[in-house]
């Protein structure tokens, strides 16, 4: 048995003639949470839909832990949990009665059904609302119901469609960390519009556009691989050049007055900067590490590709 | 797992006031018809005496509580069977039960099943008023019983088309208005047999409620049950077929 729990293989959606994704390949494996980013109308729902079986691929294939979505559903499913983008909650249902049906659903034996409960409700931070009929929950509490609904087996993949919208703050902070906690025994596959929340949450992201995949990375190198930029502050007057000659400094570009954007080769630090501004009396009185942000990454690939397109 | 969300789809029922309240109107107005037949029967009572072979209470009293019955609900049910799968589709809770490890047949038949049972409830409930009549006279058992399951296979059907109309659209209202349509037609279709020579026979065996009388008369024919099983049958596996193929849409 390889530990690899998801498998999307050359996955194309059509709507009528509408390609909403086409070709689309990858993998997760077991411990993984994957972060799926694009902008809107990108295809992250339709994947979603297509991997939980929501929807029939118009190609390709898809795998849940080795059983095949089309041939096997009900096996694959098993496997399976999934937050859609509205969560699917019955308005007239109270929160215990909801949870309890769900359990059900997913062949939780009768016995196990309260523990299982008790269980979610405490993760999803539901524990007072149990009674509550869900249509008089907020937005945020019913977006926990649908969590709680999609973890309640226990499966080992997750499929969670935007999972903090609507949320607070601090709510937010709580799914977060349920989000990482859930991605050490189970596979969690995320998408997002919140850049930030891939980074603080996600192993791996993958960017999405106009129905493929156009960025590829783990979260680690991403913060780590660029090339480090940093903004410095100068009192005296300097020409870039002067910063150019200096050690490891790939290029400078001058922001405003006593301001440069400088580019280190990467793992270079700036010691050689430092010193240079110590001895030459330049008055350096800002040193600012710039990280590219996933957000520049993501901006700045779905924005190229806009203008390639143009 | 057909039963869980059988339960789930008739305790649903009970949650909005729309069970209740048809369940009270029926009731009432059934209960009123069945009171007013039973004092003409009283004033006929003296002359069917003097008849050899008479007609019973079953016969004059039953009968066409049931017609009217089967004719009220033809009204009501579609707006019980509206509900089943465009409410879910409009709240997006489909969802739920196609992530689930269900077939689409176990999701349709659970629906299916938790209509029916409400069905029982209200046939039931109809029927104690002709086991009422036990009390002071002895009705036709056989009859009865011929009665109660024409009624059970009647309301199959059209709970059956229903829930196909139900899945067709987001909407309940058109679900609803589609569904009378539907059943409306399957009951006037055999008018036109009168004038028609040559396909008299078709036209009135596509009637739903010819079948029924000849059931409320306590005439038990195979024809009749199997004409309702596959109004039943056919209309189910639409609704599977339904809900797989929006998969592909």
């Amino acid at each position: 048995m390889s530990d690899v729990l998801v498998q999307v293989e050359n996955l194309s959606r059509y709507y009528q003639s509408h390609c909403a994704i086409s070709h689309l390949s990858f993998s997760l494996k077991a411990g993984e949470v994957l972060g799926f980013l694009g902008p809107n109308g990108a295809g992250k729902s339709t994947t979603m839909q297509v991997i939980s079986g929501n929807l029939a691929p118009s190609e390709g294939e898809v795998s849940i832990a080795g059983h095949d979505i089309l041939e096997a559903p009900r096996a694959a499913k098993q496997q399976l949990g999934y937050l859609p983008e509205h969560p699917p909650v019955y308005r007239d249902a109270s929160v215990d009665e909801y949870l309890k049906y769900c359990a059900r659903l997913h062949r939780i034996p009768r016995n196990q059904v309260a523990a299982a409960v008790d269980r979610v409700k405490q993760q999803c931070g539901l524990e007072d609302a149990g009674t509550r009929l869900i249509g008089n929950l907020s937005k945020g509490y019913q977006q926990r119901v649908g969590i709680a609904q999609a973890i309640i087996h226990n499966p080992p993949v997750i499929i969670l469609d935007e999972p903090t919208v609507g949320l607070d703050p601090i709510q937010n902070r709580e799914i977060r960390s349920l989000i990482r906690s859930l991605g050490d025994q189970h596979s969690v596959i995320l998408s997002t519009h919140i850049l930030s929340e891939v980074q603080a949450t996600c192993d791996r992201v993958q960017i999405i556009r106009a129905g493929e995949i156009i960025y590829h990375s783990s979260t680690k190198a991403l913060n780590q691989g660029h090339e480090s930029s940093f903004k410095v502050a100068l009192r005296k007057p300097v020409n870039p050049e002067e910063l150019l000659s200096l050690d490891g400094i790939d290029h400078a570009e001058a922001l405003d007055a006593g301001r440069f954007r400088v580019f280190f080769a990467p793992d270079a630090n700036p010691d050689a900067l430092v010193e240079a501004a110590v001895q030459q009396e330049w008055g350096l009185y800002e040193l600012i590490p710039e990280q590219q942000s996933l957000e520049d990454l993501f901006i700045e690939l779905t924005h190229s590709e806009e203008s390639a397109a143009k | 797992m057909i039963w869980v969300i059988a339960r789930r789809e008739f305790g649903a029922m009970f949650l909005s006031p729309l069970a209740w309240v048809i369940l009270a109107v029926i009731q009432t107005i059934l209960g009123y018809m069945f009171l007013t037949n039973l004092d003409n029967f009283f004033v006929l009572q003296p002359q069917l005496i003097q008849l050899e072979n008479s007609p019973g209470v079953t016969d004059l009293v039953i009968t066409p509580l049931m017609q009217v019955a089967a004719i009220i609900l033809l009204m009501v049910m579609p707006l019980l069977t509206m509900r089943s799968i465009a409410e879910e589709k409009r709240n997006r809770s489909l969802s739920l039960l196609m992530s689930s490890p269900l077939s689409m047949t176990e999701i349709v038949l659970g629906k299916f099943l938790g209509m029916m049972l409400f069905v029982i409830v209200l046939v039931s409930m109809l029927m104690l008023m002709p086991l009422s009549l036990y009390l002071g006279t002895s009705p036709d058992s056989g009859k009865l019983l011929s009665i109660y399951i024409g009624m059970l296979l009647l309301l199959g059907s059209f709970t059956a088309i229903g829930l196909y109309l139900s899945s067709l659209t987001e909407n309940q209202t058109i679900a609803a208005i589609s569904t009378f349509g539907v059943l409306l037609m399957l009951w006037i279709i055999d008018w036109v047999s009168a004038s028609l020579s040559n396909g008299h026979t078709v036209l009135s065996y596509l009637s739903i409620l010819q079948h029924h009388q000849s059931m409320l008369e306590g005439v038990f024919d195979t024809s009749d049950i199997a004409y309702y099983l596959l109004l039943i049958f056919g209309f189910l596996v639409l609704t599977i077929r339904q809900l797989d193929r929006e998969r592909l849409l």
